[in-house]
């Protein structure tokens, strides 16, 4: 180190004591570019809450979570239904999407070439590239017929005795059309993130099992699963708050009515679409706009918690291998 | 002996009805995939005409039947770039920071889960994030506001993107330029963006892919118009939107545009898809592997 120093003249080191300092300032900079993903989510639930206010000030949480009638004009702000609707279409989504997909990653884990392999990946790409208002163009061509045409009418037949199949409304708009276009649009994210689950699990459990005579299933059902079972809850866990928040795409297809559900083919109005749809009026009733980003709130909410919650676990899970 | 041979059979039964099943899971998914690009195509190509990319709608984009949706097709441009091009700005320090200074640290692990909950935000919840701030500094729906908004949905992906590819570069070729006495500034910008650029071009692309397709969050902030923005103050159309509005017209012709939209969203989409897979195994040739 010396013998450097005492052979540099005075411009070099100059330069070096310039570049120094020219480092320094970048990495204050980009520690400060740094800390706003951290400060954003602070931001943003703080401009949230803010915003709401006026309505939380006036109404306790437990008026506005479980009010059932929303009525704006005459100051009636229940948020019920739409809480409601948002749970319903996200449980229907949630059930038709997640053993399918528990399947298409076993089968792309333990099963596939490489190259059903390599083709996989650029239809799960696609399909978690196309934007949701295309999927919402998707459901109401093709869902919502379906629905009407083929679903109610089966469902009508064989399972008018059970009440949440019963038909009510004839037109195809509702929680299952709803639920339908929100598991084609969370698939990827469910397998992409299962498919990882099932690659943390090392080889040396599957051979042992195999190696003493089970086959590839009983391998999986007893060796496999067990292991991965809470990668998949946080998957599933990840993919409730993408289909909580998920708005265009079910606003399009589920009918935007404030009742209650009681059928999956009912209509209901989940809180995305009751944002989203009075943006426009927003400002001329009173407490109207509070009402709504109280809604963005009480969305945002769920939203961490289940994010974060998954995260954490799905961290853990790959961090052990 | 029968009943073991019985069994025998029967778990390799389960196998074959389990893979059956699996099987035809992926086939769904798949075909869910063809449905889609069908309908979309099937509805869209034939209302797709020069008319409808060249003009933009006459007589109000709900209720006039002549003309086009070129004023959505400019605005999403024009949205999508903006927020994209901003959002780089930001990321590219962070993924760079991240790499650099964090690394594998805990303060690492805390900007990456904070990165991965931001991404998990419902865009109609940034919307209204930026809905509240508008009215705090009096804005109206813009153009400017729609960036800035977009560049706020894009900057998680974008950034989470860049840092997995950076955090997989070999350390032998950072050590390499740190030892011959590069400065972590010099380190970053001239070795790991160059070696990382295809990576970081495809990081750019999937956010921006993701960008033009958002609705939720241009529908308060970037508002709707029939006119293509002169300004960054002045609100401006977008494609998604265009579908959204279009296709609750009262008037054939109107949803007509709708579904013409839609399918020029699609293939933007697709085409910025294949586009960043292609420009990533094209860069590929001129890193250190």
């Amino acid at each position: 180190m010396s013998l450097i120093r005492a052979r540099t003249d005075s411009p070099f080191r100059a330069a070096a004591a310039a570049r120094a300092r020219k480092d320094e300032n970048a990495r204050r900079a980009f520690f400060v570019i740094t800390l706003l993903p951290v400060a954003l989510i602070l931001v943003v639930s703080a401009a949230l809450f803010v915003r709401a206010w006026p309505i939380l000030s006036v109404y306790s949480p437990a008026d506005l979570l479980f009010g059932k009638i929303w009525k704006p004009a005459s100051g009636q702000f229940g948020f019920l239904p739409f809480i409601l609707g948002t749970v319903w279409v996200t449980v229907v989504g949630l059930l038709l999407v997640v053993p399918p997909c528990i399947l298409v990653s076993i089968y792309l884990s333990e099963y596939a070439h490489d190259r059903t392999r390599a083709l996989a990946k650029p239809v799960l790409d696609l399909l978690a590239a196309i934007p949701p208002v295309v999927y919402g163009v998707w459901g109401l061509l093709a869902i919502v017929p379906f629905v009407d045409d083929v679903l109610a009418p089966l469902a009508d037949r064989w399972l008018a005795a059970v009440p949440i199949f019963r038909v009510t409304q004839p037109t195809g708009f509702g929680i299952l059309a709803g639920g339908i276009v929100l598991a084609v649009m969370i698939a990827p994210l469910i397998i992409s993130v299962t498919f990882e689950v099932f690659l943390t699990v090392p080889n040396d459990l599957r051979h042992a099992s195999l190696a003493v005579g089970a086959t590839r299933w009983q391998t999986i059902r007893t060796i496999v699963l067990p292991k991965v079972m809470p990668g998949i809850v946080a998957a599933a866990a990840l993919g409730t708050s993408r289909a909580f928040g998920e708005t265009i795409a079910v606003l399009m297809v589920v009918g935007n009515v404030p009742n209650i559900p009681t059928s999956v083919f009912d209509t209901a109005y989940p809180l995305p679409a009751l944002i989203a749809n009075n943006y426009g009026e927003m400002m001329s009733i009173p407490l109207y706009d509070a009402a709504l980003l109280g809604a963005a709130l009480v969305l945002l909410a769920v939203v961490l918690v289940f994010n974060i919650l998954s995260m954490l676990a799905l961290q853990r899970m790959t961090r052990r291998t | 002996m029968n009943m073991k041979k019985n069994r025998f059979e029967r778990r390799h039964l389960t196998e074959a009805l389990m893979k059956a099943l699996m099987r035809g899971s992926f086939v769904i998914v798949a075909g869910a995939l063809g449905l889609i690009l069908w309908t979309v195509i099937a509805r869209g190509l034939p209302s797709l005409s020069w008319s409808m990319v060249s003009q933009v709608p006459k007589g109000g984009y709900y209720m006039g039947k002549e003309g086009g949706i070129l004023n959505a097709i400019i605005g999403s441009a024009y949205l999508a770039s903006g927020g994209t091009l901003l959002a780089v700005l930001l990321s590219l320090p962070i993924a760079l920071y991240l790499k650099t200074y964090l690394g594998e640290s805990k303060w690492g692990g805390y900007v990456r889960l904070s990165l991965d909950v931001l991404w998990g935000i419902p865009s109609i919840v940034y919307g209204a994030f930026g809905f509240a701030l508008m009215i705090l500094f009096g804005m109206r729906a813009s153009l400017l506001a729609g960036i800035v908004v977009l560049a706020l949905v894009e900057l998680p992906i974008m950034t989470r993107a860049m840092d997995e590819v950076i955090r997989r570069m070999p350390a032998d070729l950072e050590q390499a330029a740190l030892a011959l006495g590069s400065t972590k500034l010099e380190v970053a910008l001239s070795v790991v963006t160059r070696q990382m650029l295809p990576g970081i071009v495809t990081a750019i692309l999937l956010a921006f892919g993701r960008g033009i397709g958002d609705a939720a969050s241009v529908l308060f902030t970037a508002g709707y118009t029939d006119r293509i923005p002169t300004s960054l103050m002045r609100p401006t159309a977008s494609l998604p939107l265009a579908v959204f509005f279009q296709l609750g017209s009262p008037y054939a012709e109107v949803r007509e545009r709708g579904y013409a939209a839609a399918l020029i969203l699609t293939i933007i989409v697709l085409a910025v898809s294949f586009g960043a897979r292609f420009l990533s195994g094209r860069l590929n040739r001129y890193t250190v592997k």
